[in-house]
């Protein structure tokens, strides 16, 4: 194989040097630790391995953590397209300070969030008190999870439709008031399917994080078995009953989940992408 | 002087210029924005309120005895070491990767660049995992580290580790769309005219990038003391030795000692605010240098 076959001539030093070290400290940093969980399962054997994800507490926990995430993701898919919406198109009192806030979820760390929204939605907490009366208890129930997820998905969604809704050219919405549309037609028919890529990989971005998601869900969780347990949570209760292969089957089968999901946003992505520039 | 007035401009809604056929009434655009505020101040703003407000709340002398209780001040010393190592390191291999994949075509590159974001789409609790697995007792070192007496996991270097695989992709994340959209044609020109590698990055390229650059350092340091769930796996929780803030938190709530918990954590809310200012600044700063750029550009037109 000749260079010229793997990289086009370029005059700029420094290729092998740089690239070098990237595939280095991607190997030893990345891909060699993460392949011992993949080795560790291996030599468990598919039957065990198979028996070990699909006992019904582990069964239990993810549909617990992929049905939370996949709602989180739809109130933020929802609230955050809002939230773009009306950081990009209104002039408020306040507007700039609100946009900063919007990534607060990723600068807060997540034991921060988690017991701060703990304290919030427990019953006498300052949000859940108005909740306590009709019967519905928010902390330490799935719905406690519900908020957890819902506070630390909302940034992907906003970030990620926010530059699209900015470049949209006003124009097509011009053309089609002329035509005789009112606004919600518009929005449906124009502006709805041109942010419509960037919404749904804003969306998977979400998921993808809540279902892996540990830090702020503990707190406000309540960690029942069976009930309230997210798969993260059992991983580590695996390990500390020196469980170690129950807990990398376990971790295993969420990373095969999260490679899906990554390829599907890469793909999500790439199609934006095309459409931008179309 | 026109690179202040497009700064301006630029900051300023489309909408409130636009004719009415591309907005909304009044009414609709008040409900609209009302919902996104309580939305946003429901799920954003009391959150870091609440913070503050439950750490001061028995007064301040409290408060301080908190934080400089020595379990907690050694959870900060530790939290500082952690990222004084892991953002360097991955700072480094940040630039490299960037230059390696912004400046030179290569076969396989969008799939090198999906492999340096896969730490975003890993558990952090599968991240303290993999490392358990190798450096732990029963790990693939485990015999060797534990006949030489060197502890990885429940100590320092496994806590380092773990920090430094959950913050791998930040830099080079940000770096890699920044280079690329900048292009090599001052870095080809300097080429030209006789200047070394590392000339060319230091002159040419760095002043270029250097906010994109630092951006994604301040990210990747708030990641780096705020970890909670990876550090989790590898650290032992062993007060006063391997207890990062994060970690400190958890222990002090866990003991029903609210106000010491929210103390700390406070002190990490801190960090989280100081974070999002600095990335305004940092955005409001490459904003104006890509208006003044465009204005040059129009003066030469």
């Amino acid at each position: 194989m000749s260079t010229a076959f793997f990289r086009k001539h370029n005059v700029l030093p420094g290729f092998n040097i740089s690239l070098g070290y990237t595939l280095l400290y991607l190997c030893l940093v990345v891909l060699i630790p993460l392949s011992a969980a993949f080795l560790k399962t291996h030599s468990m054997g598919w039957e065990a391995f198979w028996a070990t994800v699909t006992t019904p507490r582990v069964i239990a926990s993810y549909k617990l953590s992929f049905g939370t995430s996949l709602l989180a993701g739809a109130i933020n898919a929802v609230f955050g397209l809002l939230v773009a919406w009306v950081l990009v198109r209104y002039e408020f009192w306040g507007r700039r300070f609100i946009d900063a806030l919007v990534d607060l979820p990723f600068a807060l760390p997540t034991a921060v969030a988690g017991i701060a929204l703990t304290s919030l939605y427990a019953g006498n907490g300052w949000i859940g008190q108005f909740f306590e009366p009709y019967g519905i208890r928010i902390a330490f129930t799935p719905l406690g999870i519900l908020v957890a997820l819902t506070f630390i998905g909302l940034p992907f969604v906003v970030r990620t439709v926010q530059p699209v809704l900015e470049d949209l050219e006003t124009e097509l919405e011009e053309a089609a008031a002329s035509l005789g549309a009112d606004r919600l037609q518009t929005f449906l028919r124009v502006i709805l399917p041109a942010v419509g890529p960037a919404l749904i990989t804003g969306f998977a971005l979400a998921f993808a994080r809540a279902v892996g998601e540990y830090g702020s869900v503990i707190f406000i969780a309540g960690n029942v078995p069976m009930v309230s347990e997210i798969t993260p949570l059992l991983i580590i209760t695996k390990l500390e009953q020196y469980d170690y292969v129950g807990a990398t089957a376990i971790a295993v089968s969420m990373l095969v989940v999260s490679f899906v999901l990554l390829l599907i946003i890469n793909l999500l992505q790439g199609w934006t992408k095309k459409r931008k520039e179309a | 002087m026109s690179g202040a007035t497009s700064t301006l401009t630029a900051h300023s809604a489309p909408g409130a210029r636009a004719p009415s056929a591309t907005t909304e009434p009044f009414i609709v655009r008040a409900i609209l924005i009302g919902i996104a505020l309580l939305f946003l101040g429901l799920f954003l703003f009391v959150p870091l309120i609440s913070v503050f407000y439950e750490a001061l709340k028995k007064g301040f002398d409290v408060y301080w005895a908190a934080l400089i209780e020595p379990d907690a001040v050694s959870a900060i010393k530790l939290t500082l070491l952690t990222a004084a190592i892991a953002v360097p390191l991955n700072l480094v291999f940040g630039v490299a990767a960037a230059w390696a994949i912004a400046k030179f075509q290569f076969r396989g590159k969008q799939f090198l660049i999906t492999l340096i974001d896969l730490p975003f789409s890993v558990s952090p609790v599968i991240a303290g995992l993999i490392y358990v697995l190798i450096f732990g007792a029963q790990g693939w070192f485990g015999t060797y580290l534990q006949d030489n007496d060197i502890k990885i996991i429940f100590a320092v270097p496994g806590i380092v580790l773990a920090t430094i695989f959950v913050t791998f992709p930040f830099v080079a994340r940000e770096l890699i769309p920044l280079m690329e959209a900048q292009g090599s044609e001052e870095e080809e020109a300097a080429r030209v005219l006789g200047a070394n590698g590392f000339q060319i990055f230091w002159n040419v390229t760095l002043p270029n990038i250097k906010w994109g650059l630092l951006y994604g350092v301040i990210l990747c340091n708030a990641r780096a003391m705020g970890e909670f769930g990876a550090v989790s796996v590898v650290s032992g929780h062993i007060r006063g030795l391997t207890n990062t803030l994060p970690l400190h938190v958890e222990i002090v709530y866990n003991e029903y000692n609210f106000t010491a918990a929210f103390a700390t954590a406070s002190l990490l809310a801190l960090l989280a605010l100081v974070t999002l200012v600095l990335k305004s600044v940092v955005e409001w700063r490459s904003a104006r240098v890509i208006d003044a750029d465009a204005a040059t550009e129009n003066v030469q037109k």
